[in-house]
């Protein structure tokens, strides 16, 4: 055997391998990317669901964004205040502590309650079920219930029964604000997560016509206005409005409505009151 | 040269669908319709802003006078269709949607005429503005179903010169003869009509479009044609032939860009029975206040072609039609294509009903809300007109991811329905493309909300 070739061959390889490594590393040099670690830092912190609420992309986006000045420190909507600091302090900003809502759909009636008028067929879909005709629900401002909401929630914090009814895990949301968007009727805000009295109608009918259409409308009746004695709820285009600064939770408004409209909520479990950035 | 010309025509019709054409009212002559005490007229009737009132209640109307009017360019006036009293002002069901303002009226039933209806002159004394002018004071809008102001149509901009009209008499629409019966009836002011559109926009030409199904229109049509600049043209019968972009590409193989309008290739296309009410306009005097409309279906005992007051309720039509018949299943307005579905049959009869269809509880295909399930079979695009891709939109739209939807022209889609047609899954297609356009619309507008904050 001939060992000749087997050293040429080995030479020839390690020549070769030797010429790309060197290669290789001149290019690493030349063309180095220069990533901010910062980046890094800030997408450890975020809340990693990809839920696309602040508007962009992903987290990692979110937290490109946030180390090249496009986006503000408290971008993570899901995020809350408490992420939103740690993201400012990484950034080396004072971030103003903002408190997150919680997600509440403004609708209380279920099939129950607001039967239907006409028989839907055809995407499962709220958004598509309001073009047409505005869907099959008898009340023209409620709850279609077909889950448009439910599919868009990236932490799976709507749920909704047989009945169309809708329940938002409170402990669960994040206060992202998505639900909010896609809603075709715009019946879901974000109320503060201390309030726990609320009036659950977005009903813009009069009286009459809401008493007829569903059982548990706001009738505009103002015996909620009457029995308030801090002036903190008002009628507005036929329904109920709560004013949640002047509100005290005291809850003469629930025993005093007719239809059952106001309810009294429990604040989120995991609620904490935002302290001063520390 | 004649049979070339088919085969030409017939190679241009890509696409399209061949639904059963259910038109049992063609031969019935055009009957005058019912003349109810109660009328509902909704002050949102067109495309474009919605009028407001400039009548109050208690006020005494008549017979074409003015109810509602708005100062946009995009929008045409309401009138009345009866005489009598204006009882109020307020929100009732509209037949495009929930609930729209409109103007209900009393009628005393003597149909006394209002003394602005007058003749604004004729075709030889009158200048191109004067037509428009008079056409948008009588609230002339596309009568096809479209409901686009007619006046807005015929107001080409100057680099846009106007070469060819083309008078829609397609009607593809199975159950609608509305436009068939005018043709044959009102041949003489079809005509009169197509030259009036034509000296507003300074065309040449003029064509009428008629689908081969219609041999009696196509005759008498071709009788009382006036001179070689006027032609009519026999279209191959399929679903959607009456579509407007589908029929400029059918009669003369051009074909309107991508988000571009048919005076982008120098053609206007205006249906039979706007023809007909610019006719109306500038040599009676009298505005849109009736059309024909069709009552048809399998769910209504009678059924006919009726000239209708604007804002007689549906319920009123349908009982002067002899009332249901056996288990109620869907009421349209419009054709079984593009119709829209009511849930109630209180609504008013508008400019752009063309027809009422009742179908009844055994011939409706009933489908529980479902999901997008796509076999692949590629039917869709083989039948769609404007040479899009439904089955993707579908699943895109589907699955709420709007930024795919950018560069599948979904702005394209007609909505004619021939993919939802078609589909061997029963996907609702039309109804996913709908909701896409609205769902990439909010998207360019966050996009745009976001990029300037």
């Amino acid at each position: 055997m001939d060992w000749s070739i087997v050293w040429k061959a080995a030479l020839a390889l390690s020549g070769i391998s030797l010429l790309f490594g060197v290669l290789l590393a001149v290019a690493d040099m030349k063309f180095a990317v220069e990533i901010d670690p910062r980046i890094d830092d800030v997408l450890s912190v975020l809340v990693g669901s990809n839920c696309g609420a602040c508007g962009f992309p992903g987290c990692q986006a979110a937290a490109e964004a946030v180390v090249e000045g496009k986006a503000a420190a408290d971008v993570c909507l899901a995020g809350g205040p408490d992420i939103a600091r740690e993201v400012g302090r990484i950034m080396g900003v004072d971030v103003e502590a903002k408190e997150r809502g919680v997600a509440l759909v403004f609708c209380k009636g279920g099939l129950t309650e607001s039967p239907l008028r006409a028989v839907y067929q055809g995407i499962n879909s709220c958004s598509a079920a309001s073009k047409i005709s505005g869907g099959g629900k008898a009340c023209d401002y409620g709850c279609l219930g077909l889950g448009t909401c439910r599919n868009a929630c990236p932490v799976n914090a709507i749920i909704i029964d047989p009945d169309h009814r809708r329940w938002i895990n409170r402990d669960r949301c994040t206060g992202c604000g998505i639900c909010v968007d896609v809603c075709p009727r715009d019946l879901i805000q974000m109320v503060p997560r201390d309030q726990e009295v609320l009036v659950v109608c977005s009903n813009r009918d009069k009286g009459k016509v809401a008493r007829k259409l569903c059982s548990v409308s706001c009738i505009a009746c103002r015996k909620c206005e009457k029995v308030c004695d801090f002036d903190a709820i008002h009628v507005e285009n036929n329904c109920a409005r709560i004013d949640y600064e002047k509100c005290t939770q005291c809850g003469k408004c629930i025993e005093e409505c007719p239809n059952n409209v106001i309810v009294r909520v429990v604040p989120p479990r995991n609620y904490k009151p935002v302290t001063s950035a520390s | 040269m004649g049979l070339t010309r088919q085969i030409r025509r017939t190679l241009l019709t890509k696409g399209g669908v061949h639904p059963k054409t259910h038109k049992y009212t063609a031969s019935m002559k055009i009957a005058p319709g019912p003349n109810p005490e109660r009328m509902v007229i909704p002050l949102s009737q067109h495309i474009g802003a919605p009028c407001e009132p400039v009548v109050e209640p208690g006020q005494r109307v008549l017979v074409g006078q003015k109810i509602g009017d708005s100062k946009a360019f995009v929008s045409a006036p309401v009138h009345s269709s009866v005489s009598g009293e204006v009882k109020s002002i307020g929100q009732f069901p509209h037949p495009l949607g929930n609930h729209g303002l409109a103007v209900e009226i009393a009628s005393d039933r003597s149909g006394e005429i209002s003394p602005d209806v007058r003749p604004a002159g004729d075709r030889v004394n009158m200048t191109p503005d004067e037509i428009r002018r008079a056409i948008r004071e009588g609230g002339v809008v596309g009568l096809g179903g479209a409901t686009f102001p007619t006046h807005v149509k015929l107001s080409p901009p100057e680099d846009k010169p106007i070469e060819l009209v083309i008078i829609n008499g397609a009607e593809c629409e199975p159950y609608l003869t509305g436009d068939h019966r005018l043709m044959v009836e009102r041949t003489a002011d079809v005509i009169e009509g197509a030259l009036l559109i034509r000296k507003a926009v300074g065309a040449k030409r003029i064509v009428i479009a008629i689908e081969r199904n219609k041999p009696d229109a196509i005759e008498v049509m071709n009788d009382s044609r006036k001179g070689d600049d006027f032609e009519v043209v026999v279209l191959p019968a399929r679903y959607p032939q009456g579509a407007e972009k589908t029929l400029i590409k059918s009669v003369t193989g051009r074909e309107v860009p991508a988000g571009g309008l048919p005076m982008d290739v120098g053609v206007v296309v205006d249906n039979v029975g706007t023809a007909v009410a610019v006719r109306d306009c500038i040599y009676e005097g009298m505005p849109v206040v009736e059309r024909i409309v069709t009552v048809s279906g399998d769910g209504i005992a009678g059924r006919g072609n009726l000239k209708v007051k604007i804002g007689t309720s549906f319920h009123e039509l349908i009982e002067y039609c002899g009332g249901y018949k056996g288990e109620k299943g869907k009421l349209l307005m419009g054709g079984p294509m593009m119709g829209l579905a009511q849930y109630t049959d209180s609504v008013p009869v508008i400019k752009g009903t063309s027809g009422i269809i009742a179908l009844a509880g055994e011939t409706v295909f009933r489908q529980e809300p479902a999901h997008f399930v796509c076999i692949r079979c590629g039917r869709c695009v083989r039948r769609c007109p404007m040479n899009l891709l439904p089955y993707q939109i579908g699943d895109y739209c589907d699955a709420g991811m709007w930024e795919q939807l950018e560069g599948l022209n979904i702005e394209d889609c007609v909505e004619c329905g021939c993919c939802s047609y078609i589909c061997p899954t029963k996907n609702p297609l039309v109804q996913l493309i709908k909701v896409g356009k609205e769902g990439l619309d909010k998207r360019k507008k966050k996009i745009e909300s976001l990029s300037s904050d």
